[in-house]
């Protein structure tokens, strides 16, 4: 995070010249902040990001190709991807909607609704496991008669589905409802008189406004989904080639001493942080780009 | 389209904004609601929008009963205060945006769309900045393409809250001349809400004064300038002395004293004199002169220490030869009476 952050500051235009003096330190401060910042960087991230591929590669090509492909290893990506690919789009969906109500609408238990948006970041993911196997377990309240009518949640594929979304599920609509709520509600007016309907109005005039926080929220809703390790870990029984998703995986194999293998896999999910980390910023300098377009057409026109 | 509101009410929490208002806005007509902020002149407006819900009372499109019909279907061009222009389209978009979204049906092909909006340009002064978006835009071009996104759904009834009221005053003007003119020539039915007593009473052909969420007068620009029902229409319409005074023999006495009512001199209907004149004139102290402007304004302080403010011609204050800290006659040429509960 801290990374991108600072790499996009650094694409923000130019001032003019009178407005950055008043603001720059001496060139000595600039240079002890960013060795500070640097260092920071390199011991914390860099650093152990090196450790994860060196360990990855270092018995070789062939054996990091084949820790990858090792069935156990293949149906844990598998079980990830399908978690993830579930949790996102239902996500996004429930994301948008609760943004949507909060954010144009009035109404009454707003507040309780932005307070269970934020539960599952203000809840330890373990405890969130632990709720879905209260819940579904086999002393669990639901649990006996699911599993009387041959339903297996817990320590089963639906159960780590079902944790993935609850531990995701703020993420979009926590990214979308700053935006919405700045924006009010003149555009959605404007276009209701016009006469566009309730979905024209959705997807005409409000979804073009909030498209780059949307894709954000997305993002990180994926990465968040992909790296879950604690409530899978409760729900999921680790039962290997069938309920082991890629964290959980890695952690096993660490714990068998299979080191190199644990960390080819691991390297995996790196790669997919570095991923969301680029497109992240590809974003967010998109959308910056358009404002500081807009603003600075703004100002030529009020000059 | 005549608008037809009868006796709405609308609260907001313990809020009343509307309190049995009645109003009638006859067809092809450009009528100005007038008022301070907080009058309810916006939610009136909301109301006959579509955009907000009346409490209670009735909203009649050429004597059909609308109430219960949504924005959507009640066909008005709605300009807003902030323009609301969709800021990821062009003026272009924005302005074609009422007819793309039409039904299959009913939408024009392509090539209307295009003509209809070139039109709407051209009508607005916008040709070259078709392809620009808003925050490219002046605030006077933004209202202009609102205008023109509004326009271009053919809408019954054009509505417009506060259209000028983030424009600085040289663009406010000619923009409203320029909509009188725009008014003049496409004849449709218009409600404008401004708080901008100059502007109500040079564009509209009728103005509705509201104040505390209740109308005060509605009428022709000069009879509630000349002939205001309160106490409160003199006040807000135009600069105003109020003195307290006596009335006997029909005759007006101001005074320091004197109770019972509330007695509204306009600066333009008071006159000076070096000698007492008619019995009602009362002595005063000049303490400023301003002869800036096509009327020269004095400042003066009555024996009771009352501020009293007059304007007179430049010609007058010429012949007059006044100086500061004078004692004058002020002469009222009219003035306007109220007792002290408010009716005249």
């Amino acid at each position: 995070m801290t990374a991108s952050a600072s790499w996009v500051t650094q694409n923000v235009p130019s001032r003019p010249r009178a407005a950055t003096k008043a603001t720059s330190e001496p060139a000595a401060v600039c240079w002890l902040l960013t060795g500070v910042a640097l260092i920071f960087l390199g011991a914390f991230l860099f650093l152990p990001l090196a450790v994860v591929f060196g360990t990855a590669f270092q018995k070789g090509l062939s054996f990091y190709f084949s820790s990858l492909s090792e069935p156990d290893a293949l149906a844990a990506i598998r079980l990830t991807l399908l978690a993830a690919g579930i949790a996102v789009p239902l996500n996004l969906v429930f994301g948008v909607a609760a943004a949507w109500a909060i954010g144009k609408f009035e109404f009454i238990g707003k507040s309780v609704l932005i307070t269970l948006i934020d539960l599952p970041f203000s809840v330890s993911p373990v405890v969130s496991g632990l709720i879905y196997v209260l819940l579904f377990g086999l002393q669990g309240l639901l649990g006996p008669w699911l599993i009387a009518h041959g339903v297996r949640i817990i320590f089963a594929v639906p159960g780590i589905v079902l944790a993935t979304i609850f531990v995701t599920f703020p993420f979009v609509a926590r990214e979308l409802l700053p935006m919405m709520q700045a924006q009010g509600n003149d555009e959605e007016e404007a276009a209701l008189t016009l006469g566009a309907s309730g979905w024209q109005t959705f997807f005409r005039v409000t979804m073009p406004n909030v498209k780059w926080a949307l894709l954000y929220g997305v993002i990180l809703c994926n990465a968040r989904a992909m790296g879950e390790f604690g409530a899978v870990s409760v729900v999921s029984g680790h039962i290997r080639g069938l309920t082991n998703t890629m964290p959980l995986h890695i952690e096993i194999l660490y714990n068998d001493y299979q080191f190199v293998a644990a960390f080819a896999v691991a390297s995996l999910l790196a790669l997919l942080a570095l991923l969301t980390l680029v497109v992240k910023s590809i974003v967010e300098w998109n959308a910056r780009l358009q404002l500081a377009e807009q603003v600075s057409a703004g100002e030529e026109v009020a000059r | 389209m005549s608008i037809t509101v009868r006796d709405i009410r609308k609260n907001f929490g313990h809020f009343t904004a509307l309190d049995d208002v009645s109003l009638e806005i006859p067809d092809g007509q450009l009528v100005a609601l007038l008022g301070p902020s907080g009058s309810g002149k916006t939610t009136l407006l909301r109301i006959i929008a579509g955009l907000e819900f009346p409490d209670c009372g009735t909203v009649r499109f050429d004597g059909r009963d609308i109430t219960d019909h949504s924005a959507r279907e009640r066909r008005v061009g709605f300009v807003f205060q902030h323009y609301a222009l969709f800021r990821h389209m062009t003026v272009f978009e924005n302005i074609a945006f009422g007819l793309r979204v039409r039904s299959r049906k009913l939408r024009p092909s392509n090539e209307q769309i295009r003509v209809k909006v070139n039109e709407l340009l051209k009508l607005i002064q916008l040709q070259n900045q078709a392809q620009r978006y808003p925050s490219q835009l002046s605030g006077g071009q933004r209202q202009r393409v609102a205008l023109a996104r509004a326009l271009a759904v053919e809408p019954s009834v054009l509505l417009l809250d506060e259209p000028f009221g983030s424009l600085d005053a040289k663009v406010r003007m000619e923009l409203r001349r320029w909509l009188r003119q725009l008014h003049d020539e496409v004849h449709i039915t218009s409600v404008f809400v401004t708080h901008d007593q100059d502007e109500a009473l040079e564009v509209s052909d009728r103005v509705a004064v509201m104040n505390e969420g209740r109308i005060e007068q509605v009428g022709s620009p000069d009879e509630v300038y000349s002939h205001p029902a309160s106490p409160f229409v003199y006040n807000f319409l135009g600069n105003v002395n109020l003195f307290h005074g006596r009335v006997d023999n029909d005759r007006t006495y101001i005074h320091e004293s004197a109770t019972g009512n509330l007695v509204f001199v306009r600066p333009h209907l008071l006159d000076i004199a070096r000698q007492p004149g008619p019995p009602n004139s009362f002595r005063a102290t000049t303490k400023h002169i301003n002869a800036a402007g096509p009327l020269a304004k004095i400042e003066a302080v009555t024996e009771w220490g009352a501020p009293v403010h007059i304007e007179i011609s430049q010609e007058r204050l010429h012949d007059l030869q006044l100086v500061k800290d004078e004692v004058v006659f002020i002469v009222p040429k009219e003035v306007a009476v109220f007792r002290k509960n408010g009716t005249s």
